[in-house]
């Protein structure tokens, strides 16, 4: 092995609940995260590079001193801090001056349009199809976990990715000067490669799908000593999701929702958002309110949504076949722990077909102005299920996640959206056209010469 | 009969630090128990009391999960591979 930083550390063996900090002592940053603990046997370790339990394999999570953050934070002082992500630095794990590339506070959009086609009353996109810098949530975790890495003595970062990951990995790196070397499946969008190659990190296109990919970089993580945002550093990364918990409450005037639908490809960001929720009412930020939590998944990869349906407490991999690309994990590290949120919170998990996301992107667009990539397609084409179904309240606040930007996947919408009408530059030609398009269907016009 | 076995970095202090271990077995059961008498101490780690694989824990058999086989009866023969991996976040 070369240059592997020593990522392992002995447990503490007899999961013990009531000795919460066994990292003390080898707390010496500046953050009030204290250490990380296994969410299946409760084993606990220092707040390193590892991502799983040596004990039972169960994912590992960051633990906080939240007396501490609520010592330290309150509304205002949120208010004043940076126009980011970053103005709940308190609740992340990091210790040192945060990689701040503008990520985070995403306008939460009132979508009244879409909200009475669907017969809802109050309805809101959280629309992180504008983060910044590449247009998803990842920027989100990848601050978080690129930070992180840069104070675990990481030069080279890494990523297994299905392509937002591989934007935001790479331009965060090119932004923060770290070495970087990103992972996709071989048969992704064009835009989502091409919107990684430009940061000019090295990119391997793995001839398989994203869980085979996954496998790999797991074995290169084993033998290198890079820093992989969603293997190594996963505990860090996947913290940045909360984010969108935290914005959405401080958006609506510092009050949580009734109802959230968000899109479920590993069930990361799905636990993250209301572990956000959970952490503001921990200290004191909001009032404590039920928050039903509901998720999306294409039917061409439905792992979670079939354990939901069939009350299974254990995930059964599927081999993806979808156009929902970004959220095609056949085999979701987090499902077991998305499935038991949507139980336990009262909400539900509902899949759409390839069919239905296109539909479910469409409508977005036409309603809400905002042109979402396939997995808020899918995420939109659930919450109409939802309602029709009966399975949301009208009268709920409903906050729905759109975590990706149509731009990078056009493939899926370009035979369902039409052509311009081409006219020549007189104005009989525009009158021309013009009557034809009132009276014409959109997708009728490619077929039509004016 | 001969079957490689890739070993994850929270294993491997029961593999002298090694990621790759050639053990035998003609099922993933049986190469649990030939890994478990060279690596002494894995087993456990590996699997829950009633020996079932803990459910964060991937195995695959050259490339293919081993839950689109027949799980931990998935029959091996000499030269496979077996990678032993854990669980990752998403994409």
């Amino acid at each position: 092995m070369t240059g592997v930083l020593d990522t392992r550390r002995t447990a503490t063996e007899s999961p013990d609940h009531q000795h919460a900090h066994p990292a003390d002592g080898h707390h010496s940053h500046s953050g009030h995260f204290t250490h990380l603990k296994c969410k299946e046997c409760g084993a606990e370790y220092e707040a390193t590079a590892m991502h799983v339990c040596e004990l039972c394999f169960g994912p590992l999570e960051v633990k906080y001193d939240y007396e501490a953050i609520a010592r330290n934070v309150s509304r205002e002082k949120i208010a004043a801090g940076p126009n980011s992500i970053w103005r709940y630095k308190d609740f992340l794990p990091v210790g040192s001056d945060p990689i701040d590339v503008g990520t985070g506070m995403t306008p939460l959009l009132k979508a009244n349009r879409l909200a009475r086609r669907l017969g809802l009353k109050s309805l809101y996109i959280k629309n992180d199809a504008v983060n910044m810098p590449t247009l998803s949530f990842k920027d989100r975790v990848v601050s978080v976990a690129l930070t992180r890495a840069r104070e675990l003595g990481f030069t080279t970062v890494s990523c297994a990715s299905t392509g937002n990951l591989a934007n935001s990995t790479a331009a965060i790196a090119a932004h923060a000067g770290l070495e970087c070397c990103v992972f996709i499946p071989a048969d992704l969008e064009s835009g989502k490669v091409l919107g990684t190659l430009i940061y000019n990190p090295t990119v391997m296109a793995v001839r398989g799908n994203y869980d085979q990919v996954n496998r790999l970089c797991s074995e290169v993580a084993n033998s290198y000593g890079w820093g992989f945002v969603n293997i190594n550093l996963r505990p860090y990364y996947s913290e940045g999701s909360k984010t969108l918990g935290f914005e959405v409450a401080e958006q609506l005037g510092w009050q949580l929702p009734d109802h959230i639908v968000a899109p479920l490809a590993s069930g990361s960001l799905f636990t993250k958002i209301h572990k956000g929720f959970q952490e503001l009412i921990a200290t004191g930020l909001v009032e404590s309110k039920p928050v039903k939590c509901s998720g999306a998944q294409a039917e061409g990869c439905n792992p979670i949504a079939t354990a939901f349906k069939e009350e299974r407490d254990f995930i059964a991999p599927v081999k993806p076949n979808t156009i929902a690309k970004s959220i095609a994990i056949g085999n979701p590290a987090d499902g077991i722990y998305a499935v038991e949120q949507a139980r336990k919170t009262g909400g539900h998990i509902e899949t759409a077909t390839d069919e239905e996301i296109v539909e479910g992107i469409k409508l977005l667009a036409e309603t809400e102005g905002i042109f979402t990539e396939t997995a808020g397609g899918t995420t939109i084409a659930v919450l109409k299920k939802l309602v029709e179904a009966g399975k949301i309240n009208p009268d709920e606040t409903t906050v729905v996640y759109i975590t990706g930007n149509g731009l990078k996947t056009q493939e899926a919408v370009q035979s369902h959206a039409g052509q311009p009408l081409e006219i020549d530059p007189k104005l009989d030609s525009f009158e021309r056209a013009w009557d034809r398009a009132r009276t014409l269907d959109r997708l009728e016009w490619q077929q039509v010469l004016v | 009969m001969a079957i490689k076995v890739l070993i994850p970095t929270p294993l491997q202090k029961f593999t002298e630090d090694r990621a790759e271990i050639e053990c035998s077995g003609d099922t993933i059961d049986a190469m649990i128990d030939s890994l478990e008498v060279s690596c002494p101490g894995i087993k456990a780690r590996i699997c829950d009391d009633e020996g079932k694989l803990r459910r964060f824990l991937n195995v695959y058999v050259n490339s293919e999960d081993i839950r689109f086989l027949d799980g931990q009866a998935t029959s091996l023969a000499d030269g496979d591979e077996v990678s032993i991996v854990p669980a990752v976040a998403g994409g």
